[in-house]
């Protein structure tokens, strides 16, 4: 391998000093107690706050429904579009990537003219697994297709039926287990998208994550930067947790030679 | 174990015609090739009979019992694909027992029956690898196992060795072949190798565009092909148009001796076959005796034991001939030679 030039790790250094740095002086500036004073004070009083832990539960419960229902509902839906109308995949892409041209404003204007249903929907956060549904949806579509072209999908179904399982059974004991690796993408994918929506849950009024870290940001900006900080690391240890569950999986799904 | 019948079973794709009122029957326990070039519908026979597609007419039955209209998981039958179709998240042993699994079989007996079949195939001690772990010989004697692991009534096998070389498709073959014995499973073997058909099968169905052209056992496939296609189709011989004379097909300028022209009136346009191992060469001494016939020496392909040699007659047609190796070496490519073979030899079938 060619060793890198002198260029070379001056670019790095810039790299990391531009990725690093704002991270470090968020950190900094969470810590700071104003007068020179450092310590820990915001990340205290932070914790403190009645509904950061209410919130977070909101947001990761919001999360796995989306998550949920998109496994319920898309799967299943692609499998039989994979597997008996391949003619209507353009119209699934087109829908996939609906939720990018249409503004999430537009959306919301849409959603509760549209949604005026009983008050234990509407009246829940749990209303917002509809919206967020379609938010995520491009992203699942994307991670669940790539993972159901690298199976040979029609061969495995068709063995399971000869062999006498019926299309529950072979959805849930082989189709769903060899597309792993790409629910686990769609989840983490999902996560992300759900824990930092603003817009839905702030124009309807739910006290999600998201909007808590926009409260905090306008009146204690100290904390606003603990929770970053916080938020950051619940991401990363996350994302960690998935890649690594991931990957013990891909070693069994690497597929045959 | 069953007798299989497909009768008048017709498909169509957008207006093709893949199948055309096609007929075959098979006896219990019997292992029959579908023998075919590429394109010519062994699959989608083989995908009718599974109930992996509904034929657009006739009927396939079972044991006498009509299963059109079962669907493909409630026909009890064994399926081996072309391509590699193991559950890549399942060991081998999960695999064969997938089966059993999802009918409810006891766990133990699952096991056991699993065990049992991998033993089989001679697996027993891979049972815990996972697909991707197996080459595609051991993969495909998995998916062997898995498929009879229903205790299928009929066994399907879809071009089972295409994928492999060569060396492993002749061993699983003869694998295939005593595992069917053994199990005594009807089975329908689908294939465009002629000599896998020839080696393995009770009978020998050639099909082309859609229909059946013969069924009958490989030795008479290959000793009395019903036409043209079947002969070509079967072994290397050489197909030479012509006109019947007594006892002799003009071919051309040349007449080529044929016992069976007589079973035709004479002046009727017929084919003559002529096999490679029938012909045999002498050195040219300058008299030509009346059922010979001077030939040019061409290529020639060194098969070790045999060597084929490739002839070409007055008008420019060709014939083959295999000789044993050490007597093909006395006749050098560019000579000229005398062809000779028995009057029985040839067939001769008319031209239609
Ligand atoms: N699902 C299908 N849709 C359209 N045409 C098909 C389909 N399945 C098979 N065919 C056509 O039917 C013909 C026979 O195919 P197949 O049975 O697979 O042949 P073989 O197995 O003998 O090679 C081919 O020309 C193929 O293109
Ligand atoms: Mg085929």
């Amino acid at each position: 391998m060619k060793r890198l030039g002198v260029g070379g790790w001056i670019i790095l250094a810039l790299a990391a000093v531009y990725f690093i740095g704002p991270l470090v002086l968020t950190v900094i500036f969470s810590l700071w107690e104003g007068r020179g004073h450092y310590g820990i004070s915001a990340y205290v009083t932070l914790l403190q706050r009645p509904n950061i832990v209410r919130s977070l539960v909101v947001s990761v419960e919001l999360a796995l429904a989306t998550c949920a229902a998109l496994v319920v509902l898309l799967v299943p839906a692609m499998v039989f579009m994979n597997l008996y109308a391949p003619r209507l995949r353009p119209l699934f892409e087109f829908i996939a990537a609906l939720p990018f041209v249409v503004p999430a404003i537009a959306l919301v204007a849409g959603l509760s003219a549209l949604f005026s249903g009983p008050e234990w929907l509407i009246g829940t956060p749990f209303y917002l697994v509809i919206p967020y549904f379609f938010l995520a949806l491009p992203y699942a579509y994307r991670a669940i297709d790539v993972g159901i072209r690298a199976i040979d999908l029609t061969t495995l179904t068709e063995a399971g039926q000869s062999l006498g399982a019926d299309m529950g059974q072979i959805i849930r004991l082989i189709v769903l287990p060899n597309l792993r690796t790409a629910l686990v993408g769609s989840t983490l994918l999902t996560l992300a998208v759900v824990m930092g929506e603003f817009t839905f849950a702030n124009v309807l009024l739910f006290h999600t994550f998201a909007v808590l870290i926009n409260e905090v940001g306008q009146n204690a900006p100290t904390e606003a930067a603990a929770l970053s900080t916080l938020s950051f690391l619940i991401t990363w240890l996350a994302m960690a947790g998935v890649l690594l569950a991931g990957r013990r999986g891909g070693v069994q799904l690497s597929g045959a030679r | 174990m069953a007798t299989v019948e497909a009768a008048g079973v017709s498909k169509s794709y957008n207006g093709r015609t893949v199948l055309a009122k096609l007929d075959l029957a098979m006896t219990d326990g019997e292992l029959i090739c579908l023998l075919g070039p590429s394109g010519c519908g062994k699959t989608t026979l083989l995908r009718i009979i599974a109930g992996f597609v509904t034929p657009d007419a006739g009927r396939v039955l079972v044991a006498g019992t009509d299963v059109t209209a079962l669907p493909a998981s409630a026909r009890r039958m064994g399926m081996v694909f072309q391509s590699y179709s193991l559950f890549p998240n399942m060991t081998a042993r999960d695999n064969v027992r997938f089966g059993p699994r999802v009918g409810k079989v006891p766990l133990a007996e699952q096991h056991k029956r699993a065990d049992r079949l991998l033993e089989m195939v001679g697996l027993a001690s891979h049972a815990g690898k996972y697909p991707h772990q197996l080459s595609g010989g051991q993969q495909q004697r998995v998916a062997l196992a898995r498929a009879l692991a229903v205790q299928p009534q009929v066994l399907l096998l879809d071009e089972p060795l295409s994928a492999l070389d060569a060396k492993v498709r002749a061993q699983l073959r003869d694998e295939i072949r005593r595992i069917q014995r053994e199990t005594g499973v009807t089975t329908v073997l689908v294939t465009h190798d002629q000599e896998e058909a020839l080696s393995i099968s009770d009978r020998v169905a050639v099909m082309n565009e859609g229909r059946l052209l013969q069924v009958a056992t490989p030795s008479q496939i290959y000793r009395e092909p019903a036409d043209g296609f079947v002969a070509r189709f079967i072994g290397a011989a050489a197909v030479l148009p012509g006109v019947t004379e007594d006892g002799k097909v003009r071919v051309g300028q040349i007449v080529l001796h044929a016992e069976a022209a007589r079973q035709h009136a004479a002046g009727k346009q017929v084919d003559l076959f002529l096999r490679p191992e029938h012909v045999r060469l002498e050195q040219l001494n300058g008299h030509m005796p009346p059922d010979g016939v001077a030939a040019d020496v061409g290529d020639t392909t060194f098969f070790g034991s045999l060597t084929r040699m490739r002839l070409t007659l007055a008008d420019g047609q060709i014939i083959w001939a295999d000789l044993p190796s050490e007597q093909a070496e006395q006749f050098k490519p560019g000579s000229r030679v005398l062809a000779r073979w028995d009057a029985e030899s040839p067939r001769v079938i008319p031209r239609g």
